[in-house]
């Protein structure tokens, strides 16, 4: 189990913790240990006439706050039609040489980048070195991005309309599962030197994903994998899943992966100019 | 799973709901938790004391009530409802399942002074 999550430890790159947090998007009531500011409101008043037990229905998602921040996001991207991916996927499977080279294939394209991480800015500076403009989030001990990050993170990116957003999620195929950032959709890394039964073993990750990336497959003659038994496993968690086979490092499938991409921005931009 | 953060979301909830409703005390909190969820239950147990300790949950009692998990076969289009995520399909017996309910984390109800 992960034991502190959120931004009570993210930090945003290039900015200490105790940055100003008095803009909107910020309400910073989140934190842990002696951070805490809840319980000074109307609790602890004493109200006459109210002595019984009584029931309140309450029927939200636990994790509705953070819902809220992804909603928001999902409406500034929606007015700039822009497209935001999600890029999930084990630590090491390839995301980020991925990304790299995706960046260069879609050229004048207008992109941004999110790199999550718990710690360095490695990733950013990769990133960066493509020419792309890109920001770090460290979570510090935490697993995952999640709405509020994110948002945090795009107020800092100069994203123009008609964009894509890569947002990579920390490696882990367990929590970012569970939280949306406002992405369009969820994509899955998957490489061949995982293991074919890796969609079995971790299911929500593929069932919350759109598309699959299975990357490396130049290795696959020397894993001795079954690459047909990788995208059997993923219909078998998420019979509507897209697998898209790619090498990031020869360039194979390249052509499918980027023409996807396009499709989908194209869709979205059309979704923004009709409304 | 990541039990801290989701029991801060529940301190969250609780404490918009304090504001609003005047609740001096919370002494029992009923979660809905789908079986797909991926909640480990004494985590989250574990997690709900430590992080509403200060808070007018502190010393709630924490009641699970788990939801079962549906899918949508892509076999036989039926409903169906299964104990874990990679079983076939009771009706068909077909392997492609999409889930469609379980993934539940709800808080459903609060019980306040």
């Amino acid at each position: 189990m992960c034991t502190v999550c959120g931004c009570g430890t993210a930090s945003i790159e290039g900015q200490g913790h105790d940055h100003d947090h008095d803009h909107a998007h910020h309400h910073h009531h989140h934190g842990h240990g002696h951070d805490l500011h809840f319980g000074q409101g109307a609790a602890g008043v004493a109200v006459p006439g109210m002595t019984q037990d009584r029931l309140i229905e309450i029927e939200t998602d636990i994790l509705a706050k953070n819902d809220r921040y992804a909603a928001a996001n999902r409406a500034v991207l929606a007015g700039l039609g822009a497209f935001a991916v999600n890029l999930v996927s084990s630590p090491g499977s390839g995301k980020t040489t991925l990304l790299c080279k995706t960046i260069a294939a879609l050229g004048d394209q207008p992109l941004a980048v999110i790199e999550g991480d718990q710690q360095t800015a490695n990733d950013a500076d990769r990133i960066r070195a493509t020419g792309a403009q890109a920001i770090q989030v460290n979570t510090g001990k935490g697993c995952h991005l999640d709405g509020h990050m994110v948002g945090h993170a795009m107020e800092h990116l100069d994203l123009q309309p008609g964009a894509m957003l890569f947002i990579e999620n920390v490696g882990n195929l367990v929590c970012p599962a569970g939280f949306d950032l406002g992405e369009d959709c969820k994509v899955a890394i998957l490489s061949v030197t995982e293991g074919e039964d890796k969609p079995l073993k971790y299911p929500d990750m593929f069932t919350a994903s759109r598309l699959a990336l299975l990357n490396k497959v130049d290795l696959a003659p020397h894993c001795d994998v079954d690459l047909d038994l990788y995208e059997q496993n993923l219909r078998r968690v998420n019979p509507g899943i897209e697998v898209i086979r790619v090498s990031a490092r020869t360039g194979a499938g390249f052509d499918n992966w980027i023409n996807w991409l396009r499709g989908s921005l194209q869709r979205k931009r059309a979704v923004a100019a009709a409304e | 799973m990541h039990e801290m953060s989701l029991c801060e979301g529940i301190r969250q909830v609780i404490e918009d709901q304090a504001r609003t409703h005047k609740i001096k005390a919370v002494r029992r909190v009923r979660l809905e938790i789908g079986r797909f969820s991926g909640v480990e239950k004494p985590a989250l147990e574990f997690a709900f004391d430590v992080v509403m300790r200060g808070s007018v949950a502190e010393g709630a009692a924490l009641e699970m009530i788990d939801l079962p998990g549906r899918a949508m076969c892509y076999d036989c289009a039926h409903e169906v409802e299964i104990a874990d995520r990679l079983a076939p399909c009771p009706d068909c017996g077909g392997g492609k399942l999409m889930p469609v309910a379980g993934d539940e984390m709800r808080i459903k109800d609060l019980e306040v002074i």
